[in-house]
């Protein structure tokens, strides 16, 4: 219901002629009347008081109006036909003659098959079947008494009351009464009961305006329990809300934008400059998504290349190495990347190129590929959220302080911190946060330290760390929005009313 | 990450105490290990079976522990409790050693050229005096497994074979045959097979199947013979009937055969370090280790034994761990990480042993990373880095940021669609032929709808129409985002391009509707209607417009996209009842 509406309607529909008769009804009653009795004294229908009613409701407390229930009988139209001509075995009874009825002619009345039926029933006619022409119909009394119509008229004056229940019942089966369940008022006088209408305004006005008329209009009261008219709007995503935020604290941190925009990487710069061994399940059919076409990717820095092919192959920089047989076929594979940290690895290459090495703080925001079983919560695709920061003596404490720093803008500020397994980062930490509504620690993003296996091969120089953390950006706007069906948010089968729906996106609140 | 499973009873029986599940949990989380579930078999059995089987199961409490995917020295029960009691100090880490039988030679395996083509690698190593219990059996069955379904990967790089040394004689023989003169009784079979029958005789064979590919195809099996011609085993897909091991086995030949020699060893070494502690003289049994290449002999153990690496303390330890923790206490706590440590008389680096079992230690920075664990991660004081840096964002992001909200102002409503799909949603469904559409295709998707990456964002949208078309008209949507085309001219051969597209759908087709966005889309742009610099549409021929609908959009005589009104046919293929109209440009050119 939107404000007064509704109500505005019945006002301007019913004249205030009836008005203004309710009201004078109900001033002379002690106590109250109802208003199919208002109805029938007016000489209206029912619903046209009822409308008056509300109108007089919508007035203030001029009347106050009960609605209540109550049953009554009336006749089926079958029963109306009845009232007035007849019951079916009266008129078969009354269209025979003295000499008597072919039976076949009086089938052919209109009554003929019910009334012959139930006027045998009630001997009043009999049969004769051996009569020489056919079976005829002849009357067995003088005259009768139409019991059925009789009733009926009675119910048609308003006196069922006179009928007995089992009557009713019977006429019921017959199809000749129905009950019928009315709704009325009950009507007594408000605390501010007049006889006289003054009508209320709905709305300003220019015309009033310009006038100054409404100095001395009553104006109709809003009805602030409604709610208002939808805007006409468009709407942003919910997960593209959270993502602004996310780019937001980061920009806030100071943290630069990587470009993610290219979706198709190579296995080189998503795996193996990563240090992540070419037999390593991740590499695996079942995991990545790999091309057909274009295949393999060309034109790898080649130095580098040879550098990661060492320290994969043979170690180096201090390490052992994975010591196995590096291939460069492997190497060159296209995929759909399987995380932003390929862009990443880009982009420490490239600060690494430069004449003197400069601190970096990055982030990125996109999407990335997996080619995994797909269910409530895992999609094949997703978008990774990724800092990074590289500099000089950068420790671990380092990270769990920027760690600390990230979440707390997130609203998240109980972290705790779990020795994990990542083939480039050591150490590697899982990110638990406390959460008060599970009552208990939840992981909510990996972290660690890039190893020197993928660091040093790059060029940076020694004594530089970087550390690096990542998170899915999906899984805090599925908290955030109460979503548990991640197709209801990502993807084309998105519920648009969610999306007109979702509130502003405050991370911390 | 695997998962290992072990008796909780068990279990606390070998650390010598009782935990509570919290408690236990809580010693997992600082070692970095995870209690992910705590169940039984019978639980197990009646979740995927039905409780009707699980009845005659047992309900003995069932810990399942994940473990890092490098330590494979924690995937039994013998290995975590190690471990474990190392690291709260209630046991000092073993040192293992290598030992010569008391009486008679060593054990030999030799290696022939002809495994070259098929499976180069075997190493070799022999438990003496072992004592089995069911339990340790179990656990010594397991382990192989876990070991093969993770390092080995499914045994295409190593596969394992254990044998009764007292039912076979050495010196043993790894060498290649062609596969009809393989014969042999497999094992817990009854008669003997070739091993061509027995590829066919395993292809229904539920387990051993998903090995059978690793050597169908080889010319050559490779197999391994004792000195009187027995069959020990044909890796990587079955061992020998006749020196199969029981519980009551006191000797255990292992063999390792490989196509990664490293892996191989490490393999070994866990199998032979983790099971030696049932041996007569614990960690010290493991037997002679020979492995005989065509070429020379190498020692496997010799190379982990005896690596050690040491690191300079005063810089690394401290700033990469914000410890400052004295050389002793760091010496202490990497020796609770069974990482054997001594600080040098000069005071200056720390000597640190690093036994067989810690395969995944292959750089300083993972000894400095097991001190922090020891040190407790959550005890390391937080810090804030001293970078310094201005925040810039990338332009196209920036650029998208401002169009997306400026789009919602408009009254779009963003839609975010999969950047994967079928090949039918970017050419049969908008009527263009596939070969036209620039697109990088894939080659294992697992179902049709990660067959391509899109080329166009216009079959996301009309799908997410046809998904809420119990919404009220008319519907009004919008994403700028990325599509994939080929592109020779990238080191990859594919770039990414931010497109700009929306759709208005209703009971008319509302062409001047999308047009209007258009115009304002170009007014955010600062682009002015006109012909040379600045924009016009012009009438063009389309598929997947309807004729005399569609317009090319041009920017600075450049064409940038196009917009029209959809053809009933595209319509219809996206399963839509409306008229549709659409707007498809890309933005870069605007950057």
């Amino acid at each position: 219901m939107r404000y007064t509406k509704l109500e505005v309607g019945f006002l301007n529909m019913a004249d205030t002629g009836i008005l203004e008769s309710l009201l004078r009804l109900v001033d002379k009653v002690d106590g109250g009347i109802d208003s199919q009795v208002v109805a029938s004294s007016l000489g209206v229908d029912h619903q046209v008081v009822v409308g008056a009613v509300k109108s007089v409701q919508a007035l203030g407390e001029v009347i106050e109006a009960e609605q209540r229930s109550s049953k009554h009988w009336e006749l089926t139209g079958e029963g109306q036909e009845i009232a007035e001509q007849g019951s079916h075995e009266a008129r078969v009874f009354k269209a025979i003659p003295e000499e008597g009825l072919s039976q076949s002619q009086l089938m052919k009345l209109p009554s003929g098959k019910v009334g012959f039926s139930k006027a045998m029933s009630n001997k009043w006619i009999h049969l004769d079947k051996g009569h020489e022409g056919g079976p005829r119909v002849f009357r067995m009394v003088e005259s009768i008494e139409d019991v059925v119509r009789k009733k009926l008229q009675q119910v048609q004056m308003g006196h069922s009351s006179q009928l007995e229940e089992k009557e009713k019942n019977e006429l019921k089966k017959r199809k000749l009464l129905t009950e019928v369940t009315v709704k009325s008022y009950w009507i007594t006088k408000g605390s501010n009961f007049s006889t006289i209408i003054t009508k209320q305004e709905t709305e300003l006005t220019p015309e009033m305006i310009a006038s100054g008329s409404w100095k001395e209009k009553k104006f109709k009261p809003y009805n602030f329990d409604a709610m208002g008219v939808a805007p006409d709007s468009g709407h942003l995503h919910p997960l593209m809300k959270v993502r602004t935020q996310f780019r937001q604290i980061f920009l806030e941190m100071g943290f630069t934008e990587m470009p993610t925009n290219n979706f198709i990487e190579s296995s080189f710069w998503n795996f193996d400059s990563l240090f992540q061994p070419q037999q390593h399940p991740a590499r695996d059919q079942h995991d990545t998504f790999f091309l057909s076409d274009p295949a393999v990717a060309h034109d790898f820095p080649q130095d580098y290349l040879e550098r990661v092919k060492k320290v994969h192959s043979e170690g180096g920089y201090g390490s052992q190495g994975y010591k196995y047989d590096w291939k460069i076929e492997e190497a060159q594979k296209n995929i759909l990347r399987t995380h932003t940290t390929a862009v990443s690895a880009r982009m420490l290459y490239k600060l690494a190129q430069q004449e003197e090495f400069t601190p970096v703080k990055y982030f990125s925001i996109d999407r990335v590929f997996r080619n995994e079983t797909l269910d409530a919560t895992h999609l094949a695709e997703f978008h990774q959220i990724e800092g990074v920061v590289a500099d000089y003596g950068l420790t671990l404490g380092d990270l769990m302080g920027v760690l600390h720093q990230f979440f707390t803008k997130l609203g998240i500020t109980k972290l705790r911190f779990k020795p994990a397994y990542n083939p480039y980062t050591e150490p590697s930490m899982e990110v638990f946060s406390y959460h008060k509504g599970l009552n208990k620690w939840v992981e909510v993003g990996n972290s660690g330290v890039f190893r020197p296996e993928m660091l040093l091969p790059m060029g940076l120089p020694e004594g530089v760390s970087v550390i690096a953390w990542g998170l899915s950006l999906e899984r805090p706007t599925m908290i955030k929005y109460g979503i548990n069906n991640i197709r209801e948010l990502v993807g084309h089968k998105v519920n648009l009313q969610m999306v007109y729906d979702s509130p502003v996106c405050r991370l911390d609140s | 990450m695997p998962t290992v499973s072990v008796k909780r009873d068990l279990l606390f029986q070998a650390l010598g105490r009782t935990f509570t599940d919290e408690e236990f949990d809580e010693l997992c989380f600082e070692f970095g290990l995870e209690l992910d579930e705590i169940t039984s078999e019978k639980d197990i059995i009646s979740r995927e079976q039905g409780d009707q089987k699980a009845s005659e199961a047992s309900d003995v409490v069932l810990y399942k522990i994940d473990v890092p995917a490098n330590r494979y020295d924690l995937l039994c029960l013998e290995g975590l409790v190690r471990g474990l009691q190392v690291f709260k100090d209630k046991m000092e880490a073993p040192r293992y050693s290598r030992v010569n039988p008391l009486n008679g030679d060593p054990q030999r395996l030799i290696i022939t050229g002809e495994t070259a083509s098929v499976r180069p690698h075997a190493v070799a190593a022999v438990l003496r005096n072992i004592t089995f219990t069911p339990e340790r059996y179990d656990s010594f069955i397991e382990l192989q497994e876990k070991l093969h379904q993770n390092i080995c990967r499914r045994r295409t790089l190593v596969a394992i074979g254990t044998h009764d040394l007292d039912t076979i004689s050495g010196p043993f023989t790894y060498t290649a045959k062609a596969p009809d003169d393989i014969r042999f009784k497999p094992l817990n079979q009854n008669q003997e097979y070739s091993a061509t029958q027995l590829m066919g005789f395993y292809k229904t064979d539920s387990h051993l199947r998903h090995y059978l590919h690793i050597i169908e195809d080889e010319p050559l099996y490779p197999v391994i013979y004792d000195s009187n011609g027995i069959v020990l085993s044909m890796p990587p897909i079955i061992n020998g009937d006749h020196s199969k091991i029981s519980v009551n086995t006191k000797n255990v030949f292992i063999e390792c055969t490989a196509t990664d020699l490293t892996k191989a060893k490490i393999v070994l070494d866990m199998i032979v370090t983790m099971f030696s502690e049932h041996c007569d003289q614990p960690f010290t049994q493991t037997d002679q280790v020979l492995k005989l290449t065509l070429y020379l002999c190498v020692r496997s153990l010799s190379l982990s034994l005896s690596l050690s690496l040491s690191l300079s303390l005063s810089l690394s330890l401290s700033l990469s761990l914000s410890l400052s923790e004295t050389a002793e206490s760091i010496a202490q706590l990497l020796t609770r990480m069974c990482l054997k440590s001594e600080v040098t008389s000069d005071g200056a680096e720390i000597q640190v042993e690093i036994p067989p079992t810690r395969s995944d230690v292959i750089h300083a920075c993972d000894i400095m990373e097991d001190a922090a664990m020891a040190y407790g991660f959550n005890n390391i004081t937080r810090t804030t880095p001293r970078t310094y840096t201005v925040a810039n964002q990338f332009p196209l992001n920036k650029l998208t940021e401002l169009l997306r909200l400026d789009l919602a102002t408009a009254g779009f409503t963003e839609a975010l669609t999969f950047a994967l799909c079928s090949q039918e949603d970017i050419a049969d469904k908008l009527q263009k032929n596939l070969k036209d559409t620039k697109a990088v295709h894939i080659s294992n998707p697992k179902t049709a709808e990660f067959q391509v990456a899109r080329t166009t964002l216009l079959p996301g949208l009309l799908k997410t129409l046809a998904a809420n078309r119990k919404m009220p008209l008319p519907l009004k949507l919008f994403e700028i985002s990325d599509v994939v085309l080929r592109d020779e001219s990238t080191d990859v051969g594919a770039r990414n391009s931010r497109r700009l597209c929306a759709v208005y759908y209703n009971k008319t087709p509302g062409f001047e509707v999308i047009h209007g966005l258009l115009d304002r889309v170009m007014q955010l742009l600062e682009v002015k209607p006109g012909r040379n610099h600045g924009y016009y549409i012009q009438a063009a021929e389309d598929s997947t417009y309807f004729p005399g609908r569609c317009a090319e959009i041009f920017s600075h005589g450049k064409s940038i996209g196009r917009l029209g009104v959809l053809h009933p046919d595209v319509i219809n293929s996206f399963e839509l009842t409306m008229p549709c109209s659409a707007l498809d440009i890309d933005i870069e050119p605007f950057l």
